[in-house]
């Protein structure tokens, strides 16, 4: 081959070859598809309506397809017990998958606590699950970008992409990370993001008899739930951290970590 | 009613739970991680020792600086080995180099990683070229060459690039490299492994770690692992150098000018001696900074204090201040301090150390994940002992065992390219 003609179809393939990136770069399918300043999904939670009977946290593992043999769980529900006698209680056993059916605490390790109904001074429940920090400390730690912040708010996991080193279960100050038994990589709440591209709301708002949780899209200020966000008195987990929780309580206690 | 079949979660096998814990929380970060921080800390430590000699020109430690150089290079690849053993999805672990999320302090550390190796590489290589370059004159020189010689003549012949030249100008421009990466190592080395404790120190959900000291103590802590290390195996070596001597076997059967057990026990003194005072140094150093990090908890006592104060002063008492600073840090330092000083006692007080490091690593990554984020419950940890499927086996202590025991493998193998113990003159 001449060089001249070297020169040439080198030039014919730089040419080639960039047409197409050229052409990717225009339809970039986040831009396009993703980006959207009118959505930004948040949750409520009035703890005063809980009564701790764990259908969402049933909806929940069935929905995403948790097993429910399998002792980690997307979202959660604590009992707090505290009595007259200034001591406290709190519980979840199998994350209230099965609801609070037994009156006695469980301390762990096969130990459990009958308290006297006389000796309660309050007890309440608390839903848990991940707060879709607005600045998630456990996306800035993935090495490799498999776990990320959504643009209209709730994080993911790429489970194809996971290497499963944990950093992301150390960095999230809630406990809402684990690892899937099935897939073996990180798994978390995704505020059932297949559910919300289809209008639908969450399966444990679904769920929830009592109206507890509450879902709504906080850049919308005539959105019912949003008012209550807005005019009432929520409080958030934790938010020392600065992570910016986008799951609102209502009736929050201090005790509640 | 769906029949429910449990399912073991990662984690659940060596935790168990006290009080309230969240649904989630398991000790993630087990013994290998507990391996990872103590092998990269020997691995930096042994090359900050080799560095004494190469940049600061701590003549006495020549012979010792050599060894914990190839030491240093043995170590390496198992730095990674614990952390490829804990990954859920090992056959992944390459998307840290592929596609590095650089907002996360591991993904800093394939480049650190190579970086640090190339360099390490390149030391060994400048120092051994002559090395190389005698053996490869003194293999192609030889008329009856066997299988293994031709071997051997290959990788030599390839070590050298075909750099033949060791007349005195370039041996001197080698003398003058291996200065200068010595000197860029010793930053990157501190990097390697201040950034492991940088992993743990910034991870402000756990009370334990959080702190910017963390890196620090990891980096003294290193070099006190790396030197004591270093101290044990040139003391087994030349223990094991002077054993054949006595019986006149292997090199010393034929070598009339092989070194008598006078002078190998003369060098072994002197450099034990000279590398133990920097032993001690660094230990005061890395004391220092642990009681500082635990007196300032203690004072400032914010809000993680009450659960931190039950996990230090009362659960993990024994391993804290019993194993690790008792037996770990003070009964050595005092052994090293007392008159008389022998390296019998020194090579006693090396493995103490050694043993207290080990246990501050574990005391940190396993105490760290001690209690719940929810500061009312404990999580205690049992390390898998009989495996009974690879979870068990790669996060137990077998597969401890294995990450333990790789380094001094690999040091066997790569012993007959570079060897540790050289005539004066025959290597840098």
């Amino acid at each position: 081959m001449k060089r001249r003609d070297f020169v040439k179809s080198s030039i014919a393939v730089i040419a080639g070859a960039s047409v197409p990136l050229a052409a990717l770069d225009l339809i970039d399918p986040k831009e396009v598809l993703a980006a959207n300043e009118d959505i930004h999904w948040a949750f409520l939670i009035d703890t005063h309506k809980c009564v701790g009977c764990g259908f969402c946290v049933k909806a929940c593992k069935t929905e995403n397809d948790i097993p429910f043999g399998a002792k980690v769980t997307r979202t959660w529900v604590e009992r707090y017990v505290f009595t007259k006698d200034d001591r406290r209680y709190v519980d979840s056993p199998d994350g209230a998958l099965y609801g609070f059916t037994e009156s006695r605490v469980d301390l762990g390790r096969g130990e459990y606590k009958e308290i006297d109904p006389e000796n309660v001074g309050k007890a309440f429940f608390v839903p848990k699950l991940c707060n879709h920090c607005a600045t998630p400390p456990c996306t800035q730690v993935c090495p490799v970008g498999a776990t990320y912040k959504t643009d209209t708010g709730p994080v993911l996991v790429d489970k194809t992409w996971c290497i499963g080193c944990g950093y992301y279960i150390m960095a999230c100050p809630y406990g809402a990370r684990y690892f899937n038994p099935i897939t073996h990589v990180a798994d978390k709440c995704t505020f059932c993001y297949h559910r919300l591209a289809k209008d639908l709301e969450t399966a444990c708002v679904n769920a929830c008899p009592f109206g507890a949780r509450k879902m709504c899209n906080i850049r919308d200020i005539n959105d019912p739930v949003t008012k209550m966000i807005l005019n009432q008195r929520v409080g958030v987990l934790k938010d020392e951290f600065g992570t910016r929780p986008q799951a609102f309580y209502i009736g929050l206690a201090q005790e509640v970590r | 009613m769906v029949e429910v079949v449990d399912l073991i979660v990662h984690g659940q096998a060596w935790t168990t739970k006290e009080l309230f814990v969240l649904p989630n929380e398991y000790i993630y970060w087990s013994i290998q991680i507990v391996m990872y921080p103590f092998m990269t800390g020997l691995v930096a430590g042994a090359f900050v020792l080799s560095s004494l000699y190469h940049v600061f020109g701590v003549t006495k430690l020549r012979e010792i600086a050599r060894f914990s150089l190839v030491f240093s290079f043995a170590l390496l690849p198992v730095a990674m080995m614990p952390l490829m053993l804990h990954l859920q999805q090992p056959l992944r672990g390459i998307n840290v180099l592929m596609t590095p999320h650089f907002t996360s302090a591991i993904s800093a550390f394939g480049i650190v990683f190579l970086a640090y190796a190339f360099i390490v590489a390149g030391e060994i290589w400048f120092v051994y070229r002559k090395h190389f370059v005698l053996r490869t004159n003194e293999l192609q020189a030889k008329s009856n060459r066997s299988s293994m010689d031709s071997l051997y003549l290959l990788i030599f012949k390839v070590l050298t690039l075909g750099a033949m030249d060791i007349g005195e100008e370039s041996l001197e421009k080698d003398h003058k490299a291996v200065k200068m990466l010595a000197s860029i190592g010793i930053p990157v080395a501190c990097f390697l492994h201040g950034y492991a404790g940088f992993i743990f120190g910034s991870v402000k959900a756990n009370a334990l770690w959080m702190t910017p000291l963390m890196p620090v103590i990891f980096i003294c802590s290193a070099v006190v692992s790396g030197i004591a290390l270093c101290i044990l195996c040139y003391v087994l070596a030349q223990e094991g150098r002077k054993f054949l001597a006595k019986r006149k076997l292997s090199r010393w059967s034929k070598d009339p000018s092989a070194p008598s057990v006078e002078t190998l026990q003369g060098s072994l003194e002197t450099e034990v001696g000279m590398t133990a005072n920097y032993l001690l140094y660094f230990m005061i150093a890395a004391l220092t900074l642990e009681i500082l990090d635990l007196i300032f908890r203690g004072y400032t006592q914010v809000k993680s204090w009450d659960i931190l104060r039950e996990v230090i002063l009362e659960r993990d008492f024994t391993k804290i201040f019993i194993v690790q600073y008792g037996l770990g840090n003070i009964l050595p330092f005092v052994l090293m301090i007392l008159p008389g000083r022998t390296v019998k006692r020194t090579t006693f007080a090396t493995v103490l150390v050694l043993m207290g490091v080990f246990m501050m690593r574990y005391n940190v990554v396993i105490g760290g994940q001690a209690f719940s984020l929810s500061f009312a419950g404990f999580m205690h940890y049992h390390l898998p002992i009989i495996p009974h499927d690879m979870e068990t086996f790669k996060e137990g202590l077998f597969g401890a065992l294995t990450v333990m025991a790789t380094p001094f493998v690999i040091f066997w193998f790569l012993a007959k390219i570079v060897p540790p113990f050289l005539k004066g003159d025959d290597a840098h």
